[in-house]
Parts: structure tokens; sequence; C-alpha cells
């Protein structure tokens, strides 16, 4: 048994976020006036900004720690990593937007920072049951807030029908996860794996596991259980479904590359085809269904959908290479995401929030440099050269190529020149089409988020050495 | 500088002019008229540049020369460039005629210049680096970069349905680049790096050869275009600016031609050999059949447009022939093709910037207002058809004359497009040219001016230079075709001796 405080060391950023949540409630209840924020958020950045210094702080090696059910290990730094700048993007969007939404409460930063430690938790898990409470915690978390404008039909609306469909999913993955303990007789993924390795696959297992990807399919957005996305990414607050986008996200896949890759090595094929199948969906859905979109955050629901779908491209190649595409993809679509939502909290006319399409009309002419850089991110979540969003396709698209996966890369990239066109048609409305009403100037929080991923995308070319490197690292450690 | 070579400084030269030009501030007419000076002094300086790399070529090697190396991505990307005598000529081909290209929207262009000038120079970093890259991925970033700047120049800058045909553009482009994205990772899998010399050394197995080199058509048949993929080009010529329609008759469609003989020929040679049938076919169907088609257009851009697709037919045809003549005729009718048909944009662009119309029947008789016009226009028109004495006739004599010693037949329906090219490009010099004045609209309209002149007169000069002095462009590429013609004989032979062995 490892000493507590070897085990401390090596889940500080949970245990830093957990009190640090708990101080937060605190001084929210205490010292805030009214329940208004007061300075919670921002201690809630610096608080998620220490939980992400603490993570890197001294690059341990790799333990496996609090009883077998948590693992330290450089992939799930990456990722916790890439939930932390998540959350701390999200919750950077939100500072103007709460405020002036007079939706300013304390409760929201720190459940914002609960639902972090979820994804923590949920990132690190090594067992069935850590798995499921970090779920759980992530989820309770977010079903509130998605509510969180609670005199808002739309909001409300959003937050009934994630909990809603959430429950469900969560009753999915436990009732998969249960008839894998009974079957495997343990709930540790290496127990897991062993017992699989014997070579005999009962019919119970390939059972478990199709329910458990469903409930995760569920968390990722993954075609067919992506019902709630559109809904939720339009009628959630804005912040909100940034951190949706951005964070919970990186959780999900996280859990999925981890427990498909070490506690279902010997079923590869199985796991695989689901996969396969549920990628090529979500990059046609996800392609087809936002060409007729107007609302840009419903179409910026259905591109996540297909890029989730990318995403998977990389996990179906079962190798090293391709988990190391699915990192760099997440990576490279964090980016995205903040600086695409920062976007469209600049969207404001005479101090409200829009949301459709049109409203960009001829920013090119209005505000240049804005429509730049929110081009260069439509662009690059195209997958166009020499954008970073290229190279994220590139380092999914390679593994699955030199699998044999011919079919899955082929309409991998059909879908993607379909989901091109409604990129380059927000491309083609600010650049081409007369100007609309000018927006409001953008609070310098959400231009800095907006600039400082625009320039990452745009100049990723030119550097794109250390993060690929902690990618290919972070890949090994899994194998 | 830098530990960077003289490709480097080709290459990201014109995004330095791009850098300035976007820090000028202000929206008056002198802020443009900064952008426009500024934008073409960059052009200019790079095509000197151009010309001092020109003079350290050693037009007698076939080996890559001015290579630069540095590692890039890791796992076996790397940033390399150098140029061979197959991809020299294009360099020089692009940076000579951008300025001609900003000269050319010195006036018609009156909003946005900034953004214009800075469209287009991203654009030039984009093409040299095209034909510069000595690795896979860096070539496949420039060659598909090279769709945004265009998208916005055809897209802001264009005419009435200058959307659709920007969408258009970009799409059709995009799904033939990401099939040759898929094959390039295979390319990847199979050889462990995408460095082309090592590439082109490595043998890809038969059966693979086919799909791969399918993945590459796709992209490069888009780009040529080919028939059936031909029909974004029509679109995209008509609503594009001149100057946009220039570069992409002139420098653009080059990129398809020059993708086959760097890498469809040399690396695939099996696959070419098997698939040559096929390309000779569409090639014949697209010299007949788009010169009948440009025989009844009304639109004078269009008209050229399908005859450029009919001369890019003349290319791939001659490409694989691969016999020394087809080849070195493919590379100089793409040269030649870039010079003439780029003049003959800049001719529509004369009379659109006049009369605003590019209608056919809108015009007649100009010869009795714009004797000069009326001379421009008939050098290039003949250059087109391919007379004796213009550069024109080198490219589609040699095409022919390869093709022929490897299959007569295909020369002989080939050669309907001499005719055919003759009587479309003669009948509309005939229907905007000569004739009888009276139209009262063109009674006013006035004779080339000095900077028209000043833009058609090297490029005639240059058409009627290389019509009968063709050894500059013949001598620089062949040693490198040469040496791509005996490997290609030595893949084809081993392939053979392996199949009589096996029996």
């Amino acid at each position: 048994m490892t000493p507590f405080s070897f085990a401390v060391a090596h889940s500080l950023p949970e245990f830093v976020l957990a009190v640090g949540a708990l101080v937060l409630l605190m001084l929210g209840v205490f010292r805030a006036k009214d329940g208004r924020d007061w300075i919670i958020s921002e201690l809630a950045i610096g608080l998620l900004g220490l939980a992400f210094v603490l993570l890197f702080f001294d690059l341990k090696s790799n333990a496996v720690v609090w009883g077998g059910s948590f693992v330290d290990d450089a992939f799930g730094r990456f990722m916790k990593g890439l939930a932390l700048l998540g959350a701390i993007g999200a919750l950077v969007l939100s500072l103007d937007f709460m405020r002036r939404e007079k939706i300013d409460l304390f409760e929201f930063p720190v459940l914002v920072v609960i639902a972090t430690l979820g994804m923590l938790m949920l990132i690190s898990a090594r067992d069935l049951i850590a798995l499921y409470l970090g779920l759980e915690l992530m989820s309770l978390a977010l079903y509130v807030i998605a509510a969180f404008h609670r005199d808002n039909a739309r909001a409300s609306e959003a937050g009934l029908k994630y909990f809603a469909l959430g429950a469900l999913s969560s009753g999915m993955l436990l009732y998969g996860a249960s008839l894998i303990y009974g079957f495997a007789g343990t709930v540790s993924f290496d127990g897991i794996a062993k017992a699989l390795a014997g070579g005999t696959q009962s019919v119970g297992v390939i059972f478990g596991l199709v329910f458990m990807m469903a409930g995760l399919s569920f968390k990722m957005s993954i075609v067919p259980f992506h019902m709630w996305t559109p809904d939720v990414y339009e009628g959630a607050p804005t912040p909100v479904t940034t951190f949706f986008a951005s964070a919970a996200k990186m959780a999900a896949v996280a859990i999925t590359v981890r427990i498909t890759n070490t506690a279902f090595p010997s079923i590869t094929h199985q796991w695989q085809q689901i996969v396969v199948f549920t990628s090529i969906l979500s990059m046609v859905v996800g392609a087809f269904a936002a060409i007729g979109q107007t609302n840009i955050k419903r179409l910026m629901a259905y591109s996540s959908i297909g890029h989730m779908g990318f995403a998977m491209v990389g996990l179906a190649a079962a190798n090293e290479a391709g988990v190391r595409g699915v990192l760099m993809y997440m990576a490279i679509y964090l980016v995205m995401t903040l600086g695409a939502f920062a976007a469209i909290l600049s969207m404001r006319v005479t101090g409200v929030y829009v949301e459709n399409i049109g409203d960009l009309a001829g920013l090119a002419r209005r505000n240049g440099v804005m429509a730049f850089f929110l081009a260069a991110i439509m662009l690059s979540l195209a997958g166009i050269p020499p954008l970073a969003g290229f190279w994220a396709k590139w380092f999914v698209f390679m593994p699955a190529v030199n699998a044999g996966l011919y079919p899955l890369t082929v309409l991998g990239v059909l879908a993607s020149t379909v989901a091109c066109f409604y990129y380059l048609r927000i491309v083609k409305i600010m650049y081409f089409d007369e100007p609309a009403r000018p927006f409001d100037t953008a609070s310098p929080a959400v231009s800095g988020v907006l600039a400082v991923s625009s320039l990452m995308v745009v100049l990723f070319s030119f550097w794109p050495g250390p993060i690929t490197a902690a990618a290919a690292a972070a890949a090994k450690s899994l194998f | 500088m830098f530990g960077f070579g003289i490709l480097s400084g080709l290459v990201f030269l014109p995004l330095v002019g791009a850098a300035f030009i976007l820090c000028l501030r202000g929206d008056d007419e002198a802020t443009a008229n900064n952008a426009r000076w500024a934008s073409l002094f960059t052009t200019i300086i790079v095509f000197l540049l151009s010309l001092v790399a020109w003079r350290q070529f050693d037009t007698a090697s076939s080996a890559f020369q001015l290579v630069e190396e540095k590692g890039w991505l890791g796992g076996g990307l790397i940033y390399k460039l150098g140029v061979d005598g197959m991809s020299m000529p294009f360099v020089m081909l692009t940076t000579f005629l951008m300025p001609f290209a900003i000269l050319a929207s010195w006036e018609s262009v009156t909003k946005r210049v900034k953004e214009y000038m800075i469209a287009f120079l991203v654009l030039e970093t984009l093409m040299i680096g095209v034909f510069c890259a000595l690795d896979l991925v860096l070539f496949y970033l420039f060659f598909e970069g090279g769709l945004i700047p265009m998208f916005l120049i055809i897209g802001v800058w264009g005419g009435k349905r200058r959307i659709y045909a920007s969408f258009k553009f970009f799409l059709y482009t995009l799904v033939g680049s990401l099939l040759m994205l898929l094959a390039i990772m295979a390319m990847y899998g199979v050889a462990g790096t995408t460095d082309i010399t090592v590439l082109l050394k490595t043998n890809f197995p038969v059966g693979m050869q086919k799909w791969l080199w399918l993945g590459f058509f796709a992209s490069f048949a888009v780009k040529m275009p080919m028939w059936p993929v031909h029909t974004w080009l029509p679109d995209a010529h008509v609503e594009a600016p001149t100057a946009g329609s220039v570069i992409l008759a002139a420098i653009l469609l080059k990129m398809g031609g020059y993708g086959f003989i760097r890498f469809s020929l040399p690396m695939f040679p099996d696959a070419s050999h098997y698939f040559a049938p096929l390309v000779w076919t569409l090639s014949i169907i697209a010299i007949i059949y788009t010169s009948l088609v440009a025989l009844v257009q009304e639109d004078m851009k269009k008209l050229i447009a399908y005859s450029s697709v009919a001369h890019m037919g003349y290319v791939t045809m001659g490409l694989f022939a691969m016999t020394q003549q087809g080849v070195q005729g493919a590379i100089f009718q793409m040269i030649s093709h870039g010079l003439v048909s780029g003049a003959l944009f800049l001719c529509v662009g004369v009379v659109y910037d006049r009369m605003h119309t590019r209608e056919i029947a809108a015009y007649g008789g100009l010869v009795q207002r714009m004797p000069l016009y009326a001379v421009a226009m008939l050098l290039f028109t003949l250059a087109n058809v391919g007379l004796p004495g213009t550069s024109g006739f080198v490219g589609e004599f040699l095409t022919l004359l390869g093709v022929f010693n490897v299959n007569a037949w295909v020369s002989f329906f080939a050669t309907f497009g001499v005719i055919l090219s003759a009587a479309y490009a003669l009948y509309l010099y005939r229907r905007i040219i000569f004739g009888v004045l009276d139209k009262p609209s063109l009674a006013a309209i006035t004779d080339l001016s000095m900077r028209e002149v000043a833009l058609l007169l090297p490029l005639g000069l240059l058409t009627i230079y290389y019509g009968v002095h063709p050894g500059p462009i013949l001598d620089a590429s062949a040693a490198s075709v040469e040496l791509l013609v005996k490997n290609y004989d030595a893949a084809l032979a081993a392939v053979k001796t392996a199949a009589l062995s096996a029996h």
C-alpha cells in the first residue's frame, strides 16, 4: 500500500480543487452581498490556474494510488491540463456575460470548480466505481449550470433536457458497468483486461461494453446519442455552453480512450466496430445537419458533433499513434472552441447578445480584426491548411489510414468537405455581404481569448514541436 | 540569412510585403496608392531575387538544387525546399507574372485595395511554395492554403455570381485534395517520411500504386482541370477580377500539371502506365469537347476559360506519353499557356474596364478605334491557336509528336483540337475586332493606355521570343526530364521482368 502522502502528492490538483471549492462556497455564503459574485469568479480562475500549475509542477513518474482506483500518468496530465484550460477559458468568458445578464451569482464559479474536479477524477479513473463517481460529480454540476439562467425559459428547458437524457445515459453506463463486473469479476480496468485476455469472450461482456459506450457517447455527443446537444448548446447561457463544449468534452473523450485501450485491449475488434460506426455517423450528421442552421450556437453544436466524430477516427485506429492523434485533436479543438465562443460572446448589439449568423454580415468592414480572427478559426475548424485544424485532422487520419480503415477515412474526408461548406458560409457572410448593425465593443477578456486562440491556430504550423511531443509522450504512457 | 537560403527568401518575401501593407493605416485614396506601390515593389523584388536564383541554378544537372532543410514537426515531417529543372521554370513564371497581376488591378480595383493586395501577396507566397516544396506535407500545405486567398479574391472582388463561383471553386478543389491527403498518409505509412527526394526512390507496391495514383489524380485532375471535373473553371474565371483570372489561368492550373510531373509519374510509374489510356481518353475528350463548347460561348472570359481546358488537355496527353518530347512539350506548353492565357485575360480586362461587360455581342469593329489593342489581341489569339512562330506552337507540336511515337491514334484525334482552336479563336477575334463599329456605346472607346501597353508588351515579346527560340525553357528542363523518363522506363522494365520470371 502506498503511503498517504505519496497518494496525496499524486492527486494534489484534485485536492486543491476539492478544498478550494468548499472555501469558495463558504466565502460566497458569508461574504458576498445578496448572493452576488463578488470576486468568487476571479478566485475560482486562480484556483483552477493553481491546479494547472500543480499538474506540471513536478513531472512525476506514473503512479497508481488510492487502492488502485486512481492513476496519475502522462496521458491523464495532458487531458487534465486541457480540461483545466477549458474551464479557465469558460470562466474568463463568463465574467462579463454573467454581470450583463444579471445572473452573476457566486454559485456559478463554485459549480464550475466542482464540475472540473469531477472531470479530473474521471480522467484519472482506473476502475468502474471511480469512473462512475467522477462522471456523476461532473454531470450533476453540469445539470445545474445548464439551467443557471432559471428565469429564462430556454435555459430551463435546456437544463431539464440535459438532466433527463443525462440520467438515462448514466443508467445505461451503470448497467453496462454492472454487466462487465458480473462477467469479468472485477471493477479494475487492469483486472478486466486480464480476465478478458483468456480468449473466451462472453456475450455478457460485449453487452456491457455496448452499454458503456452508449453512456460515454452521450457525454461526448456522438451520434446517435447527440440529440441533446443542439438544444442545450442553444438554450444554456453562452459561457456554460463554452464549458460544455470545451472542458466536458475533454473529460469524456479522455475516459473513453482510457477505458477502451486499458480495459478492453483484447476485444479491440469489438469496440473498434462501434467506434468506426458512430464516428462515421457523427461526421456525416455533423456535416449535413449544420448546413441549415441560422443560430450560431446551434451551428457550433452540430460542428462539435462532427468534430467528435473526427476525433474518434483516431481512436478507431486502436494504437498508440491513434491515441496521440486524439490527444492532438482535442488540444487543437479546445483552442478553436474557446476562440469560436469568445467570438460569439463578442456579438452584442446595443447591449443585447445576438446569436444569428446573419448578425455577422459584413463584419470584415465593421471590425476587420475580429473578422480575421473568426475567419481563421472557422477555416481551421474546416481543416484548411496551414491552420491548426488541418494538423488535427492529419494526426487522426494518418493512423487510421495506416491501420487500413479506408472506408472510414474516405467517408471522413468527404464529410469534412461538406462541413467545409458551412464554415465557409460564415466567412462568406463576414467578408462578402453588406454590413449589418455594428457590434458593441467587446470586453478585454473576451477579445483577449479570441485573439490568443486565433493566433495560436494561425501560428501553430510555425512552432508545433512542444505540443506534438507532449501528446506523443502522453499517448505512450497508456500502452 | 538566419540559415535560410534564397528559396525561403522567395517564399516568404511576399509575406513581408503583406505584413507591411497590413500595417498601413487609413482608408483614403493615399493609403490605397501606398498599398498598390508596396505590393508592386514587393513583387518586383521577388522577381529580381528569382533572377538571382536562376543564375545560381545549373541547368545541366538533374539533381535538386538550392536545397535547404530544417527540422519541423518531428516524426518525419521536415521543412525542405529545393528546385530542379521541372520546377524552376514554374517558379520563374510565377514571379514574372505577379507584377503584371498587380499592375492589372491598378485602376480596376477601387474598394478594399489593402486587403486585395494582401490576398495577392499571400497567394504568391503559397504558389512559389508549391513549386519549391520538397516535403510532401509542406507541398500540401501550400497547395491547399492557396484556396483561401483565391476564395476571397473571387468572393470579394468578383462579378455578379461571385459567391456561387467562389464556393464551387473551393469545394471542388477541396474534395480532390483531401483524397490526395489520404494517399499522402498512406505513403507516409510505407516510407516513414514525406521527404520527396526519398519518396522518389521508394518503390511502392504495384497494387498500392494504383490507389495512390487515383488519390493524387483526384486532386490534380480537378486542379488542371480535366474533363469532366472542369466545370468550376469557367465559373471561377468569369467571376474573378481580371488579375484573379490571370493568376488562375497562368499559375494555379499549372499546379495540377506540376503535380503529375513531380509525383504521379515518377513515384507511381506502373500505375501511370496502367492508367495512361484513361488519361489520354479524358484528354482527347477535353480537347475536342471543350473546343466545341468554346465555339458557342457568348462571354469572352468563358470562351478563354474553355480554351484553357482544351490546352491543358495537350499537357496531360503529352505527360502520359512519357517520352522526352512529350514531357518537355507539356512543360513548355504550360509555360507558354501561362503567358498567352494570362495575356488574353489581360486583353479582356482592357475592354471590360472600359465597357463593364464581357459579352461578345456588345463589341464589334474595335479595330476602328483601338488599333494597338487589335494588334495585341491578334498576337495572343494566334499564339493561343498555336501558329508557328509563337510559343503556343512549340508546346502543341512537341506534345503531339511525343504521343505520336507511343500511340498514333491519340495524336490523330488530338490534332482536331488545333483546327477547332483556330475556329473559336478567330471567330472570337472577328466578332469583337472586325466589322463595322456601329454600336453607339463603343463610339468613344479609347485605345490602350501607357500602363496597358507596358502590361501587354513584355508578354507579347516573350510569346514571340519563345516561339522562335524555345531553347531556354527546353534546356532548363531537359536534364531532369531525361532522368524522369529513364527511371520510368527502368521501373516498367523491372516489373515486366518480374512478371516474366514469375511464369
